[in-house]
């Protein structure tokens, strides 16, 4: 057993690190996040140029990494910065799926940060379930066309493509289509998320499209494209939770009140120290599924459902914590904390929320 | 023991909802009832509704103008008008001002500023908090210097709510630098308008534009402005927080955000069916709906408290810290009934003329938004933890 990150991992997050630091400032994040594309563009191909993307992806197809810890490494130093540049959404499940589909080109591309591409699953906005697409395929003299309706995809702006997911005439089982942004009888509505981003709900009308694997048999492929996703935004949160608690640690040695720093008062301490506790079992979690990920099916479900499951839990009570311990100063846009809160907490509504998770936890 | 409302109080229930179902514009309850922002005018006209009906004061005594309800009838009052999305009536000058100048403000000051905070001449808002004293609010610096005629007050004083409508502000001022930091402060009222005075808005992290930072610069005020004696104005401020108990546990709120959560959960899916039928949810709102029976109750045991002669005293930090709770988790667990559509920030929809498409319903447009906002009642009116510490000290004498 080892718990020590590798060189490799040390450097890469030192990397980000270093980036975050000098070079992504949090009010310019703030503003793209709150303009129409809900992120920068020239620091989303910066990312990539420094590898970051690379990093995602095993040699086999381009990149130089692709497990895990690689997957976790990368998103957990993302998180302590509130890096939103879609790295998730429109790179690393939809570029597993194509690579595991064969289309080489474009994954060289999707390394290189010159395409992006999204992933539209969701139909019903108020379910996580992505399972049981319905019906939107349709094959005519040997083309297939989309038609329907898919909800809540994000950064769909600004991407080159998009996976769809459905079912077809001759097959239940999963189909992936992919989709060029700009095809004809695709309508985008798009619309700003409350922690700085975009998403999109689209229609699809006859919409020409690609078949990526075989008919039907994408479940296992999406699956896995998702515990990936999934693993991502656990990691990113558990970042985000670390820069949390140190602005909670910071303020608490500062502020004074009744003569004294706020960090003096019991009340404070312990709930603080409360918060340390869960964050590191928060890590354990994300440790346990980045681990897990290449294990069998049955193991990797099990623990991306329990990380995710802990993060979903875990993120709204140190984000609630947290600002409540501010006092008036966390509830304003100025100060950073409102942000990374915000953030951590629609993580629990993305790839499925605590409740979802423990649910199919009891299932396995 | 009766639990029972009287029929006394059963026809009073229904007087009010008539009066409710045949006055409130419907514009403003579904504002209302999906968390958005009135605006100044919106409020004033709910206000000017009420003042016609004579109930605008219904919490004042008799020989103010009052309607001389009792504290159940209030209760019912508040209750009835969260449950129809009536907006709630502007606490400032009505709620926490009037009773002070009732109490300890001069005949002048009463017969000039209470009719005014009536008819809607004058918007009022609080000017207690400072940068370096919120929880510790009797360290406050802002100074106001005896000049003449006139106190000169310099110093800065935030968080000031809806300030930005207002044109009145009620301010703790320090007037003896030297003592006890509580013996040392003043009530006065000051014009907005006054030379020397500036409002910046501050934005909160949720985009919303409710509070300001008031800067005041050598600020000439009349020292007739001056509420009861100076040096007097902490106990004026006491004063006032103890007897601010009708409505604190927001009963009535929370009751609404039942209604419309049980609602949206039979129209939203999970999977094939309602969400109302997923067990977990199911156990989160039951345990919620338990929550606010009990607090119901709580909260009417607390008033006939008072009616038998009891405090008032720190139950009102009791109704604060459980209210303000549940009312949070209400928010919370309807942004999680969202699902994937919580993170949709669709605002645009509730705009006059909109017709593009929705993402979320949409009464739900502003929910996660809202949720956010809402972080705000457990910190503000004195935070929950300095609720606790009245609690440690007054009840449990730890
Ligand atoms: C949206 C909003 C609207 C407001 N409106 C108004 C208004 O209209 N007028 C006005 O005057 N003020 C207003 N306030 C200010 C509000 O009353 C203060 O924010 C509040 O009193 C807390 O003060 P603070 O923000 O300085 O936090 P601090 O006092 O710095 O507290 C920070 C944290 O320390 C905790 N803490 C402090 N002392 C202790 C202790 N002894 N033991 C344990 N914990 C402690 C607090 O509970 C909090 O968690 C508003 C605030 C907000 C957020």
């Amino acid at each position: 057993m080892d718990f020590q990150p590798t060189q490799e991992h040390l450097m890469l997050s030192d990397m980000i690190g270093k980036f975050i630091e000098n070079d992504y400032n949090l009010k310019d994040r703030i503003s793209a996040g709150n303009s129409e594309l809900g992120y920068s563009e020239n620091t989303y191909k910066t990312l990539a140029e420094l590898g970051i993307v690379g990093a995602l992806f095993p040699e086999g197809v381009g990149g130089f990494g692709g497990t895990g810890y690689d997957i976790s490494t990368v998103f957990e130093a993302l998180g302590k910065g509130l890096v939103n540049e879609p790295l998730v959404d429109s790179a690393l499940a939809s570029g597993y799926i194509l690579a595991a589909t064969g289309q080489d080109a474009l994954i060289e591309k999707l390394i290189s940060g010159e395409l992006r591409v999204a992933l539209a699953l969701i139909e019903n906005g108020a379910d996580y379930d992505w399972e049981l697409p319905s019906q939107m395929a349709q094959k005519i003299n040997g083309i297939w066309t989309i038609s329907g309706k898919k909800t809540m995809v994000k950064y769909a702006l600004g991407t080159d493509a998009i996976i769809v997911s459905s079912t077809t005439s001759s097959s239940e089982g999963i189909s992936l289509f992919l989709i060029e942004t700009g095809a004809d009888g695709l309508n985008l509505h798009s619309f700003l998320t409350v922690d700085g981003g975009s998403a999109s709900d689209i229609e699809f009308n006859n919409t020409p499209a690609i078949l990526l694997g075989g008919e039907g048999q994408s479940y296992d492929l999406l699956a896995s494209a998702i515990a990936r996703n999934t693993l991502a935004v656990c990691a990113e949160a558990l970042g985000i939770m670390d820069s949390i608690k140190n602005m909670t640690i910071n303020y608490l040695r500062t502020r004074q009140q009744f003569g004294t720093v706020i960090g003096k008062f019991q009340a404070l301490q312990h709930r603080t120290a409360q918060m340390l506790l869960e964050i590191e079992q928060a890590k354990s979690a994300v440790t346990n599924a980045a681990n897990a990920l290449e294990a069998s099916t049955d193991e990797r479900n099990r623990s991306i459902a329990a990380a995710k499951y802990s993060i979903g839990r875990i993120g709204c009570f140190v984000a609630e914590e947290a600002i409540q311990m501010h006092g008036g100063i966390g509830m304003t846009w100025e100060y950073e904390l409102g942000h990374f809160a915000k953030r951590l907490v629609m993580i629990d509504h993305e790839w499925g929320d605590q409740d979802h998770h423990l649910m199919q936890f009891t299932t396995f | 023991m009766n639990l029972n409302f009287t029929v006394a109080d059963q026809a009073f229930r229904k007087e009010v909802k008539n009066f409710l179902n045949e006055n409130l514009s419907q514009d403003i309850a579904t504002k209302m009832k999906a968390d958005f922002e009135l605006s100044k005018v919106e409020i004033e006209s709910w206000h000017a509704v009420l003042h016609q009906q004579g109930w605008l004061t219904y919490s004042w005594p008799k020989e103010y103008g009052g309607t001389g309800w009792n504290s159940v009838q209030q209760f019912i009052f508040e209750e009835e008008s969260a449950m129809a999305g009536a907006p709630r009536i502007l606490p400032f000058g009505l709620k926490m001002l009037a009773p002070v100048l009732m109490e300890f403000g001069s005949k002048e000051q009463k017969d000039y500023w209470l009719p005014r905070m009536c008819d809607g001449h004058d918007w009022w808002c609080q000017g207690y908090s400072e940068p370096g004293s919120g929880s510790d609010l009797a360290s406050l610096k802002t100074s106001a210097v005896r000049d003449g005629k006139d106190y000169i007050i310099n110093g800065q004083k935030t968080w000031t709510t809806l300030g930005q409508h207002a044109n009145m502000i009620f301010c703790l001022v320090r007037t003896n630098a030297t003592g006890k930091p509580q013996a040392g402060i003043s009530f006065i009222l000051v014009d907005l308008a006054t030379p020397g005075i500036e409002m910046r808005p501050i934005q909160t992290f949720d985009g919303g534009k409710e509070v300001n930072e008031v800067f005041f610069t050598d600020v000439r005020v009349p020292a007739s402005n001056l509420v009861g004696e100076e040096n007097m104005g902490w106990t004026y401020a006491k004063y006032l927080l103890a007897h601010e108990r009708n409505g604190i546990a927001n009963v009535g709120i929370s009751n609404q955000k039942l209604t419309r959560l049980k609602r949206l959960a039979l129209s939203q899916k999970r999977g094939s069916k309602p969400l109302a039928e997923d067990p977990l949810f199911a156990a989160r709102l039951a345990r919620l709906e338990i929550e606010l029976r009990n607090l119901e109750t709580t909260n009417l045991r607390v008033l006939d408290g008072f009616a038998h002669g009891a405090g008032p005293g720190p139950e009102s930090s009791m109704l604060k810290i459980i209210g303000s709770e549940l009312e949070q988790d209400f928010d919370d667990l309807t942004r999680r009934a969202l699902g994937r559509h919580a993170q949709a920030h669709t605002p645009e929809v509730f705009e006059k003329g909109y017709n593009g498409p929705q993402v979320a319903p949409k009464n739900m447009a502003n929910q996660s938004t809202a949720y956010f906002n809402k972080r705000k009642v457990s910190i503000y009116g004195g935070s929950n933890e300095i609720q606790k510490n009245i609690i440690t000290k007054m009840i449990l004498e730890l």
